[in-house]
């Protein structure tokens, strides 16, 4: 393991299901080994309002917030929340809003957003497959795991393009 | 109910991946916790929720705080480990049985958990809870993560027991709602201590409690000495051109900027531990206190003579955050920026709007409190005036009237914060002889923390059966002219309601009814 940090930004209203989203990253992320810290925003701010969640890992994480300019991976399940959130993307970044009407498009209920996207971003990290599955059996229910785990792999492939 | 995947986690192994809250009542548990009460709120609320989940605790929502400190501190007075946990407002309520805890101190130990909100996510204010330490002269543990958060409540307990005293935990918004990767530990057992009679330290009249006081200074004393020597207050020594004293998350955001400097951080604010703060400031060439909020810190090490830099005091309004470290740490004032972030607004559907625009089609004044329906200050309801505490909806229309006694002034309050702290007001109204509508605005929920049960749903924290509170029954008791139960989407029936109770020269109550829609 490299000292390298991994910054994350997700961001998009309250409902969105994007702490769903950086909960199946940070749980990725432990799996494989790093260590990990993500922030979240709860109770009035999520009340339809912007609801933004940092994930970061690497050898040794100290400030669970990402600063401005300093996110590798943006991922907006918002496009209004996407123009705020960009100054967090920093120079080089990669940028998943690119993918979003795709996503909306692939799948079948909003609700499946949260791990398509994170699919789409699980083809840009170095973190294996089965750290994933192991994640998403952990954050989502039993009954759901099955159709989150198709919906990631979808993601999953249409980040490989 | 509460989901965070953790238990499952649990069982399979001893790693999980905890928010600062959940960490909170992790460490509880591995320290033998048997009792804990709280009554929600953001960011406080999962710890109790997490507690729950534990089936051998006894955890309860509490009407409010007030009643939550008091149960917490009896079981701890009779001999198990209790902890009380609320949010920095929260805290306000519970003053008065914190105050003279600290003189009776405790049989078994006793852990305040108190979550402040910097930048007010979820607030209606940004009071800095490290001064209740030195007000209440108790001692108060800063975690900086959610690790340290699980780390600090086992050794708060021990702190408790060893001096016999409650001990406060601040957290705030971004330790308890971070999480990150951690170790579980066994639970220690502990034993429950013997239900002494002891008046001298549990019955606070003048003539005993004068002899507590002294304790509590003696006390104090003893913890400065342990302050010294604790670990929790931790010196790191590297480039020694610039050293940091620094506490709670603002230690991580200041590591991000400078890496290489030397840091004193304050795991225990209070007392503080002056030797190592002096040598600390001796061995550095320039000292920077850095710390979120008020100048507890600074205000403190100055009276110690050295010398130090700190923040602008622009500084102390909002969250420290690690953009503003570097403007911070060279002592510019801050620059706000315009931040246009989607505003919080009531669910589509909720209940709560068709109660609104009766009350704005009428032309009333509203005075509100706390919950969601404080959302209907901001467009499109635009119909609530005043919210300045829990319960306030019912006493600021009897204010607010003998101001302007001819005015359509009326009350909203929510099924939670009426039990919370609402029925007092009421009864007052009714004994003073005042006149208006309260509304309770009754959606079988407290909703703007997430969802959680009282004594008005019937339901226990684990969602379990319980006496139900009839709401109608307890504001005729009170003594309200008349009590309505009126469900609000029935535009018109409502409406005419109102505008009939809004013209007589009464007391009157109407119960606004219809659940929560994020209720399944």
């Amino acid at each position: 393991m490299n000292n390298k940090v991994c910054n994350i930004t997700f961001g998009g209203i309250g409902g969105q299901g994007v702490l769903k989203a950086s909960e199946i990253m940070g749980w990725a992320a432990v799996y494989a080994g790093y260590h990990v810290k993500k922030s979240e925003v709860h109770g009035m701010a999520q009340r339809g309002g912007s609801v933004e969640s940092h994930v970061r890992f690497g050898r040794t994480i100290y400030s669970p917030l990402v600063a401005e300019g300093c996110t590798d991976y943006l991922v907006s399940f918002h496009r209004d929340e996407h123009d705020r959130l960009s100054v967090f993307l920093k120079p080089g970044g990669i940028d998943l809003i690119e993918h979003l009407d795709d996503a909306n498009k692939a799948i079948e209920s909003p609700r499946y957003l949260n791990t398509f996207l994170v699919g789409v971003l699980s083809a840009k990290l170095d973190i294996k497959k089965d750290c994933w599955m192991k994640a998403i059996k952990t954050v989502f229910r039993k009954e759901f795991v099955a159709a989150n785990k198709k919906v990631f792999l979808d993601g999953w492939r249409l980040g490989q393009k | 109910m509460y989901d965070s995947g953790l238990m499952a986690t649990k069982k399979k192994s001893t790693k999980a991946f905890l928010s600062g809250n959940e960490a909170v009542a992790y460490g509880a548990y591995e320290a033998g916790l048997k009792v804990a009460c709280a009554y929600p709120g953001t960011p406080s609320t999962e710890i109790l929720e997490c507690l729950a989940g534990f089936k051998d605790l006894d955890v309860q929502w509490s009407v409010n705080e007030k009643v939550a400190y008091e149960v917490a501190l009896g079981a701890a007075v009779g001999g198990v480990r209790s902890l009380f946990a609320c949010k920095h407002v929260g805290l306000n309520v519970a003053m008065d049985p914190l105050m003279t805890s600290a003189y009776t101190g405790i049989s078994a130990g006793f852990v305040i958990v108190v979550c402040d909100d910097p930048g007010m996510h979820s607030s209606q204010n940004e009071q800095d809870t490290r001064w209740v330490s030195i007000y209440a002269k108790l001692p108060m543990l800063e975690p900086s993560s959610p690790r340290e958060a699980k780390e600090h409540i086992k050794e708060a307990f021990k702190i408790s027991e060893r001096f016999d005293t409650p001990v406060i935990v601040r957290m705030t918004t971004r330790i308890s709602h971070t999480k990150e990767d951690m170790l579980l530990a066994r639970r220690e057992t502990a034993k429950t201590a013997p239900l002494d009679i002891n008046v001298e330290k549990y019955v606070m009249v003048p003539g005993y409690a004068r002899k507590r006081h002294a304790l509590v200074e003696k006390r104090i004393n003893k913890l400065k000495k342990f302050a010294e020597k604790t670990r929790l207050n931790k010196v790191e020594i590297n480039d020694k051109k610039l050293g940091f004293i620094t506490s709670s998350i603002t230690y991580n955001y200041i590591k991000e900027h400078y890496p290489d400097a030397s840091y004193l951080k304050l795991g225990m604010s209070y007392p503080f531990c002056d030797d190592k703060i002096r040598e600390f400031a001796k061995t550095v060439r320039k000292v920077v206190v850095m710390e979120e909020l008020d100048p507890f810190i600074e205000t403190h090490i100055a009276t110690l003579g050295i010398k130090f830099k700190a923040k602008d005091e622009s500084f102390m309004q909002g969250e420290l955050t690690p953009d503003l470290i570097p403007a911070a740490v060279q002592g510019k004032v801050k620059k706000v920026k315009a931040a246009p972030k989607r505003p919080p607004r009531l669910c589509k559907g909720c209940p709560h709007f068709f109660s609104f625009a009766t009350m704005k089609k009428l032309g009333l004044f509203v005075a509100g409190d706390i919950g969601c329906y404080t959302l209907a200050t901001l467009p499109p309801a635009s119909a609530l005036h005043t919210c300045v505490c829990m319960g306030a909806g019912v006493t600021f229309n009897e204010g607010l009237r003998k101001a302007h006694p001819n005015k359509k002034i009326v009350g909203v309050v929510g099924d939670s914060t009426f039990v919370h702290s609402g029925v007092t007001g009421l009864i007052n109204a009714a004994y003073n002889n005042a006149k208006g509508i309260i509304f309770i605005l009754d959606n079988n929920i407290t909703a703007m923390t997430g969802g959680q049960q009282n004594p008005a749903t019937g339901l226990t924290i684990r969602n379990e059966k319980t006496k139900k509170l009839n709401l109608k029954k307890l504001c005729l008791a009170c003594g309200a002219d008349n009590v309505d139960v009126c469900d609000p989407t029935n535009r018109d029936e409502f409406n005419a309601l109102v505008e009939k109770r809004i013209n007589e020269d009464a007391l009157s109550v109407i119960i606004a009814k219809h659940p929560c829609k994020l209720l399944r």
